[in-house]
Order: C-alpha cells, then sequence, then structure tokens
C-alpha cells in the first residue's frame, strides 16, 4: 500500500481526511451529476426536456429544489407521535449514509475497511425499514400506516434474497470484506487469461440480477414501490411530510440508489479496479498511488451505470400488487437464489 | 334405533363444539375494520370523486362511491338558457371529449324542430366526434399507467393527444371546449389543410395504440394486474345500465353508433365493434384501445368521402322549438349520452333530462369492489374509466 495515507499522518488527520475526500469529492459531486443525469434520462425517455430552467441545461435543478423545499412549512401533524415522527426521516437517512462506510473507492480510499463488510451492510441497509416503519405508524394517517406496514413487509421479505444473491459471491471471493472481493475480481482469471480479471457478473450472472431486484424492492421503486403508490395511497409513509424532512425522504430514496448501485458494482463488476494484469500490480500493494484518484471515477461511472438500469426499469413498469410481490420474492427469487448458492458452492470445492 | 339416536346426538355434538371452538378462535383473532376515504382529494379519483371503503386488512368489506362534490347543476341551467347557448354548457359535462356532448343535444331538438343537417355538415359532425373520442380515450390510455405505477404511458398519451386537440382547434377555434354544433349545422366549415393534417395525425394515433399494446398492455405486470381482477358478469352488467366500452367488455355486443340510424355519418363507413368475452379490467382497457384505433380508421373513411355542400341547413335567425319530446342518445367517449328535451314552444327547453355514461358506470362499484385488495380498487376504478363531470353534471 503506497505510503502517503496511510503510514505518515497520525490517525485523527487520516480519518478526517477520508471523511472530507468523501463527502466533498465523492458524495456531493455524484448527488448532484447522478440527480441531473436521472431527470434528463427520464424525461427523454418520456419524450420530454426536463429541467431546463436551473442554469445552463438545467444543471443547477438539485439546488433550486433543495432551496425550495427548504422555504417550505414543516408541518407535524396534530395527532402525530411528534418525536418519532421527526426522527423517521433520519434515519432512513442515516442507514443510507451508514452504507456508504464501508465502501471502498480506491486502494487506499475508504471510509473503513471492515473485515466484515459485506456483512455490516446488509445489516445496515434494513435500519432504513425500521424509519420506513415508524414513519408510516406515526404519522397518524391511515394512507401511511398502510404504506407502513406494506414496506415493513416488502422490505423483510426482499432482504432475503439479497443475502442470499450476496452469498454467492462471498464464496467465490472467499472473503467478506469488499476491498478483498475488489482485489478478488481484478486478480482473477478467466480460464487462464487475466486481460479482464473475473468479474463476478459474469459468475454470479443469477446472483446479479436477483441482487439488483432486491435493490429495486428496497428503493421502493417501481415495479416494487407500493409503500408510496402515489396513485393508491397518496405517497404512503411519506404523505404526512413536507419542507425538509420531505427533502430528507427524497435525498435518502436518491442516494440510497446510488449507494446500493456502489455497493453492486463493488460485488459484481469489479468496484474501482481495473484488471491489475493491464499494469502488472499483483496485490494491493502494489498498486499505484494514482488509482485514489481513478478508482473513484471507475466507481462513479459504474454507478452511473448501475443506477441507470434501476431508474429504466423504474420508469418502464406498472407496479406489482402486495401479494403477488410477496409470492415472487418466496417462491421465485429465493429458491433460485438457493440452488444459485448451491451450484457455487459445488464448482467452488470441484474446480 | 336408539343407538343411531345418539350417534346423531354425538356427530351434532361434536359439529356444535367445533363451530364453539371456530367462534372462540375468531373472537381471539377479531381484528378491528378500518374506514379509509378515498377521496374527494385522492390522486387515483381524477376529480372530486369520493369512494368510503371499508377495509379488513387490505381488503375491501364494502365500498360505496359518493358523488355530487362537483355538481353544478346543468339540468337546471339549460331551463333558463337558449337552444344556442344549452351547448356551451354541455361542453363540460365529460371535458374530455366535450365535442361529443353536444350532438347528443342539438340532434334532440333538430328532431323536435324537423331539421337535418346537410350532409357535409353531418360528416364533419362525424368527424369531430370521433376526434374527441380518441382525444378522451387516448387520455385514459395514459392515465391507466399512472393508477398502476407506471409513469412513462402518461407522457405518450399527452404528446399524442396534443395532435388531436390542435385539430380539434384548428376546426372549432377551441381545445377544450368547442361549443361548435349548431341547430341545423355547424358554425363553420373546416379549415384549409384540415384533411391532410387529419391523415398524419390519424396515422401517428394508430402507432401510439401499437407503442401502448407494446409497452403496456403485454407487460407482464400489468396483465397480472388486470387480468381476472374485477370481473363484471353480462347479466349484473346489464342490470346495473352499463354502456359503452363497460358494457362492450362483458361480451355485450351493443353500439349505439351501429344500432341506431341518427343523421350521422357513421352507417357510412366501414368499421367494426369491438367485444370481449372476458369483463375483467383488462377487457375494459383493451376494448378502448381498440375503439380508438378504430375511430382513427372511421375518421380516414370519412375524410375520403366527405360530401361537398353548405354546411348549415335553414333554420330562422330566432330559434324556438315546438313544443313536444324527445330523446336522443349517442354512443359518447364514456358510454350511452342522451338528452330528453322537454320543449313548449320557447326559446330554451323547459326541462332537460341528461343521461351521462360515467353516473352509471360507477353506480356498479359497490358490487364489484366487494372483497378486492386495495391496490385493485384503484385498477378497478380506472379500468371503469368515468370522469367526474359526467357523474355530477
Amino acid at each position: 500500500m503506497s505510503a502517503l495515507l496511510a503510514a505518515d499522518l497520525p490517525y485523527w488527520v487520516q480519518s478526517l481526511l477520508r471523511v472530507l475526500g468523501g463527502v466533498v469529492a465523492v458524495l456531493l459531486p455524484a448527488g448532484a451529476i447522478v440527480y441531473l443525469f436521472l431527470f434528463k434520462m427520464m424525461s427523454f425517455m418520456q419524450s420530454r426536456l426536463g429541467p431546463m430552467e436551473a442554469g445552463p441545461y438545467g444543471s443547477m435543478q438539485l439546488f433550486a429544489e433543495v432551496g425550495k423545499w427548504l422555504q417550505k412549512e414543516d408541518i407535524t401533524p396534530e395527532r402525530a407521535d411528534r418525536v418519532i415522527f421527526k426522527i423517521a426521516p433520519l434515519v432512513v437517512l442515516a442507514s443510507t449514509f451508514l452504507l456508504v462506510a464501508v465502501v471502498p473507492f480506491g486502494p487506499d480510499a475508504w471510509f473503513t475497511n471492515f473485515e466484515a463488510g459485506v456483512f455490516y451492510m446488509l445489516a445496515v441497509s434494513s435500519v432504513s425499514v425500521l424509519g420506513i416503519l415508524i414513519a408510516g405508524w406515526s404519522s397518524a394517517n391511515k394512507y401511511s400506516l398502510l404504506g407502513g406496514l406494506r414496506a415493513a413487509g416488502q422490505l423483510i421479505a426482499y432482504e432475503l434474497p439479497m443475502v442470499l444473491a450476496v452469498i454467492g459471491v462471498i464464496i467465490q471471493a472467499g472473503t467478506m470484506n469488499l476491498q478483498g472481493i475488489v482485489l478478488a475480481q481484478n486478480t482473477g482469471e478467466m480460464f487462464g487469461w487475466n486481460g479482464l480479471g473475473n468479474p463476478y457478473i459474469l459468475t454470479q450472472f443469477t446472483g446479479f440480477i436477483i441482487f439488483m431486484i432486491a435493490v429495486q424492492a428496497e428503493l421502493t421503486q417501481t415495479p416494487f414501490d407500493m409503500p408510496i403508490a402515489e396513485s393508491e395511497l397518496v405517497s404512503g409513509y411519506m404523505t404526512e411530510y413536507s419542507g425538509f424532512r420531505f427533502l430528507t425522504f427524497f435525498i435518502a430514496e436518491f442516494a440510497t440508489a446510488g449507494v446500493f448501485s456502489f455497493i453492486a458494482s463493488v460485488l459484481f463488476l469489479g468496484g474501482w479496479g481495473v484488471p491489475f494484469a493491464w499494469f502488472g500490480w499483483t496485490d494491493i500493494d502494489s498498486v499505484d498511488n494514482w488509482m485514489n484518484v481513478v478508482g473513484p471515477l471507475i466507481m462513479f461511472g459504474k454507478m452511473m451505470l448501475l443506477s441507470f438500469v434501476i431508474m429504466w426499469v423504474r420508469f418502464s413498469y406498472p407496479r406489482f400488487r402486495e401479494d403477488q410481490l410477496q409470492r415472487f420474492a418466496w417462491k421465485v427469487l429465493v429458491p433460485i437464489s438457493l440452488v444459485n448458492i448451491m451450484v457455487t458452492a459445488i464448482l467452488k470445492v470441484a474446480l | 334405533m336408539t343407538s343411531t339416536e345418539s350417534l346423531i346426538d354425538r356427530k351434532q355434538l361434536a359439529y356444535i363444539a367445533s363451530q364453539a371452538a371456530d367462534a372462540r378462535l375468531n373472537v381471539e383473532l377479531e381484528t378491528e375494520g378500518m374506514t379509509l376515504n378515498i377521496g374527494p382529494q385522492h390522486p387515483a379519483t381524477h376529480g372530486t370523486l369520493r369512494i368510503i371503503a371499508h377495509l379488513d386488512g387490505e381488503q375491501v368489506v364494502w365500498a360505496e362511491p359518493s358523488c355530487g362534490y362537483m355538481h353544478r347543476g346543468y339540468e337546471k341551467l339549460t331551463e333558463v338558457r337558449t337552444y344556442p347557448q344549452v351547448t356551451s354548457l354541455v361542453n363540460r359535462i365529460d371535458w374530455l371529449g366535450s365535442f361529443a356532448n353536444e350532438v347528443p343535444f342539438i340532434l334532440a331538438a333538430e328532431k323536435l324542430m324537423g331539421v337535418e343537417a346537410p350532409p357535409r355538415a353531418q360528416w364533419i359532425r362525424t368527424i369531430l366526434f370521433e376526434l374527441s373520442r380518441i382525444a378522451n380515450v387516448s387520455l385514459f390510455l395514459g392515465d391507466l399507467g399512472v393508477q398502476l405505477g407506471a409513469v412513462t404511458p402518461v407522457f405518450m398519451a399527452f404528446r399524442d393527444r396534443e395532435h388531436v386537440l390542435n385539430l380539434i382547434e384548428a376546426a372549432t377555434g377551441g381545445r377544450f371546449h368547442p361549443n361548435f354544433d349548431r341547430i341545423g349545422g355547424l358554425k363553420d366549415d373546416l379549415p384549409e389543410g384540415f384533411i391532410d393534417e387529419t391523415r398524419a395525425v390519424m396515422k401517428k394515433l394508430r402507432n401510439f395504440c401499437t407503442e401502448m399494446e407494446d409497452l403496456l398492455f403485454g407487460n407482464e405486470i400489468f396483465q397480472s394486474r388486470t387480468r381476472g381482477i374485477g370481473v363484471i358478469p353480462k347479466d349484473i352488467a346489464m342490470q346495473y345500465g352499463l354502456s359503452g366500452a363497460n358494457l362492450r367488455a362483458c361480451g355485450v355486443d351493443w353500439d349505439l353508433r351501429r344500432d341506431q340510424s341518427l343523421p350521422m355519418a357513421w352507417d357510412k363507413v366501414d368499421w367494426k365493434v369491438w367485444t370481449h368475452p372476458d369483463g375483467d379490467s383488462f377487457a375494459r382497457c383493451w376494448i378502448r384501445l381498440q375503439e380508438v384505433r378504430e375511430s382513427t380508421l372511421i375518421v380516414d373513411q370519412l375524410l375520403k368521402s366527405i360530401p361537398s355542400g353548405p354546411v348549415m341547413a335553414k333554420v330562422p335567425r330566432i330559434i324556438k322549438v315546438p313544443e313536444g319530446e324527445a330523446w336522443v342518445s349517442t354512443e359518447n367517449p364514456l358510454g350511452e349520452m342522451g338528452y330528453y328535451v322537454v320543449s313548449k314552444g320557447d326559446l330554451g327547453p323547459f326541462r332537460t333530462k341528461i343521461r351521462s355514461a360515467s353516473f352509471n358506470n360507477i353506480s356498479i362499484v359497490p358490487w364489484v369492489l366487494k372483497g378486492v385488495y386495495v391496490p385493485d380498487i384503484i385498477t378497478i376504478l380506472a379500468s371503469l374509466y368515468f370522469i367526474l363531470g359526467d357523474i355530477d353534471r
């Protein structure tokens, strides 16, 4: 590993640099650009121009919207459970930002290098269910209650296929550390040829598809958006939220889409790395320092690609009904991912 | 004898005991119902319809539509208007296909007066009637997607409906409320270039229909959400007085454009009445899609055979309708729409009864919503397709 960040600086400076670098250099521009990209993309799919007024070509749209939401009145319903009502959006947003903590953006560009990163990631991502459930319950609104209950049922149902889909990757990589999974993919080889590394999207294609479907459900986006279901439940658990708190939910929705795309790109697309054989690297210590700058950009590109897929599905499909969704999770996704685990394990042992 | 009796007693006792156990279990597991007020302000009711639904979990125990939030009293208002003024009122009943609202009223007045519009006027009336049907139903097709959670179809629907509205505007001067029909004919002739333009637009609309078939109707999720949901049997549909596409989707071959002889041009062209045997939400949506396509074909044929001549018959400047009563109904975009006009020989009608399609179409809601899930309420309401102005008048 290079000496720039790891050895010469005291620990607290390292941590501060990591957090500032992560937030300023990665998350903020990522949020702004991804937001604009997705809105433009969706507009072109729907034969319209999208945001055009705020800034050149609508590029300042995110800031305009944030400004608008911050000006709005923050209303708490009279019979709501006030404290919980106010905490709920923060819980959802916190779970999103906690997810970022384990994602590696480069050989040294990570917040924490967690040994059980995958485990942590799966655990933290389900905290948002709690936020959604208490948002639905504390609003004292029937639509919110229905939305919150639906969300609870749905997110728990889809947590399982997601975990099972990731297990295939873990078996293949032999580690739960996300950095380790990136390395395993980029140092890997296919039939003795190492020109592409071994991105797990090829070997774990079933797992990738199941993971993306589960992500779509975790994000409560169409075709799995019954917790929000604006034509049935007005806005589901978000119905009573306004102003800043609604903005928090809104940001969490897009940010979670981005973060899950990051995670999927780490697990299945090789993360920040390029195939190490290109530059003659053998392990993480031999990786050149410039990958700390290029790595996040590569991640960013992969994240855009995957968010594009998520949003593409979102804008072209109608939504399932609640019982159909449960049936799909338990009767289709879970068995397929179990079979996937078995096949992966057998091949791992046999080869 | 006694042994068999005791056997029966024992069986009965066992039965009673099992029933009692069930009852205890039911009391223990009993959940409180919830009354959900859908509307009058709700994104799914396209206006101000209120559905009172008693829910058990997410299942509807009973539901009831409550209308009247947008009552504007048009039947009463017609009594203090002259005949030519009434068209500007009835425009606003079904505001998406407004020209179609004027036609039956004008036909009823013409029937009382004994005048008939010249052939060119009849042709243009039919063309505009079908254009307003296309404008109305294409919006339905887009809205259907939104109700089911797909956001994209609605933009396509608005994109292509815009062309139709432009045509209506070119001919009548109004996009939403043309107020173009007159007793004895039409206000104006068609503008220059209308025919070529319309042909091009009809082609676009047929493409739109194909697009919707690909994007929405062929989608598995859409099919699983609509097939077998909200099934209305033939006899129930007829008992509740459904009309239009809702009735044809139950397998009843009934279309007033074909079954009635009116001074309009439908019988001069070749077209097909679509029916579907299923009677579910999918059938209702599918029928409407086919009807848009059929309407474009009707318009194309009418444009080809449009006769020349005046667009206005000889009618007196001040219209007084002779004493009498007349009933005329036509196949409007939403279903059968009719006017019963009672005249006492004055400048305006003495009494008008407006039979609008949506009012009857939503009367089946309590029957069809029993036992469905909350998401299906929206599907069924969307597929029944009502417009609030058409319910409340």
